[in-house]
């Protein structure tokens, strides 16, 4: 698919993930990443290709449909000025599908939250609570796919790891399709999944983030990754430094 | 009056056009051409107005509202800048606010289909509804782009345009109704509406002029309600495409 706006955002990107795989795509900022994303819920319209979802071409989804079966978290959550359990329910109530409170207090659990903070107003939270919440409340849709736009970018180092730690084992239990878009080398390497390198609007290199690092033969992949992985390093030293 | 004395007022509105200029409000250019077309838009309607208020027939009373309808139409949608067909919308809001309530007034037999009633109380009807659409427009703008975050999430969600936009339009529709829910509130403490005034100096009952002031608030609060419901209904669906996007134009401003 290809998406313009003004200038070449996307330029014929293609790929697949599996159901229930954890794909990132990892590139610098500005590189097209969210944007990505964001064709794949029709938040933006691609100006050509197609997009599949378990073999059905999204056009022929409704909108408000495919926005349930593709979930999204943003970079930084805009939870409503509601409660948590509120909040959580805000995606079952727009589709009118039954949520029955053992559901929500199970979700608010799997974020790692415990069961006082359903009664709790959104404004209370800290970012790293309101992010949980944000992931129950795309969760609550039962999404297909789940998509993460840069979820961790605006946490501390410690969050950062909780975090991730938490999405990991999401995925395990729910064998849902996370696509994860982050711009940090380190945090890829930490998740250790397939990941898609995305520079300029273009997939540079897809395959295991390790196996990326390790090949030699692609000098502008080398180069990203010389460019950006000593400052991550230094971010995920002093978020473990700080776990510990 | 004399016209030294008009021309000596006129410097109120040049004190305001020089506060403006040092504060960079830049509303100057505005406020002369306003002031301007105020002044040349009374010079021409005083001396129609003798003509106007003799018209018998209806329908020609019914053309004369339907062009103040335009005109304020026009003014108000030129607020709703960045939003598909403002003008349109505009018009429609003020038209349908405005005739909806004069229906209304004359089925319950508060006015006659007679020009002294209906031309002075269309005026008021349509600059009123006026006033409510241009603030519910120029307020949709300012919370689609400041609530841009939380319309994408619910979005994302798979809510309608509608469902996305609920904030945005509960917050326009508020903020065009403040004036005239703040006057209902104070009418008769801080000021002494027009009507009720001139009819108690002119020597009728209070009652009678509480009780036709009390039909003239509650046709405005009706007026102003309906218009900018109207507006700000039909405003925010052309915010979003067809695929439930909202337009990009609409950001927080910086």
């Amino acid at each position: 698919m290809s998406l313009r706006k003004g200038k070449e955002i996307l330029k014929q990107v293609s790929f697949a993930a599996a159901s229930g795989e954890l794909v990132l795509i990892l590139g610098p900022s500005g590189s097209g990443k969210s944007s990505l994303l964001r064709c794949l819920n029709r938040l933006e319209t691609i100006a050509e290709g197609s997009i599949f979802l378990n073999g059905q071409d999204t056009l022929n989804i409704k909108t408000v449909e495919l926005r349930r079966r593709i979930g999204m978290v943003f970079q930084k959550s805009a939870l409503l000025p509601l409660t948590v359990k509120q909040n959580i329910a805000v995606g079952p109530n727009l589709h009118k599908i039954s949520f029955a409170d053992e559901e929500c207090e199970s979700l608010v659990q799997k974020v790692g939250l415990s069961l006082d903070y359903l009664d709790r107003p959104i404004e209370t939270l800290s970012v790293g609570e309101q992010q949980r919440v944000a992931l129950a409340q795309a969760l609550a849709n039962r999404p297909e796919v789940l998509m993460l736009d840069e979820p961790t970018s605006a946490l501390d180092p410690t969050a950062v790891l909780t975090i991730e730690r938490l999405i990991q084992s999401i995925h395990r239990d729910l064998k849902t399709a996370i696509l994860w878009v982050t711009h940090d080398v380190a945090q890829a390497v930490r998740l250790d999944a397939k990941t898609l390198i995305l520079i300029d609007g273009e997939i540079l290199a897809n395959g295991n983030i390790r196996e990326l690092m390790a090949d030699n033969q692609n000098q502008t992949l080398q180069q990203f990754f010389r460019g950006t992985l000593d400052k991550n390093q230094t971010t995920t030293q002093q978020g473990e430094a700080n776990g510990k | 009056m004399e016209n030294e004395s008009l021309l000596l007022s006129y410097g109120l509105v040049i004190a305001a056009i020089l506060i403006s200029y040092y504060n960079h409000l830049k509303i100057e250019k505005e406020m002369v051409s306003s002031s301007i077309r105020a002044t040349v838009q009374l010079i021409v309607v005083g001396f129609l107005l003798d003509a106007i208020l003799n018209i018998e027939q209806p329908v020609y009373l019914l053309l004369i509202l339907f062009f103040m309808s335009v005109v304020a139409g026009i003014i108000s949608g030129n607020r709703g800048k960045g939003i598909p067909h403002s003008h349109v919308i505009a018009i429609s809001g003020i038209t349908v606010g405005s005739l909806m309530t004069f229906a209304l007034l004359y089925g319950a037999g508060v006015i006659q289909p007679e020009a002294r009633y209906v031309i002075p109380l269309g005026g008021m009807i349509i600059g009123n509804s006026m006033k409510a659409s241009s603030l519910a427009l120029d307020r949709l703008i300012a919370e689609l782009g400041l609530q841009r975050p939380r319309i994408e999430t619910l979005l994302a969600l798979g809510a309608t345009a509608r469902q996305a936009a609920l904030g945005a339009i509960g917050q326009s529709v508020r903020a065009a109704m403040i004036p005239t829910i703040d006057t209902m509130k104070t009418v008769g403490l801080v000021h002494l509406p027009g009507i009720m005034t001139g009819y108690i100096i002119a020597g009728g009952s209070p009652l009678t002029a509480v009780k036709f002031q009390l039909a003239v608030i509650y046709m405005l609060a009706g007026a102003t309600g309906i218009t900018c419901l109207l507006v700000t209904l039909m405003a925010y669906r052309q915010c979003f495409t067809r695929d439930l996007r909202l337009m990009e134009r609409f950001r927080p401003a910086h």
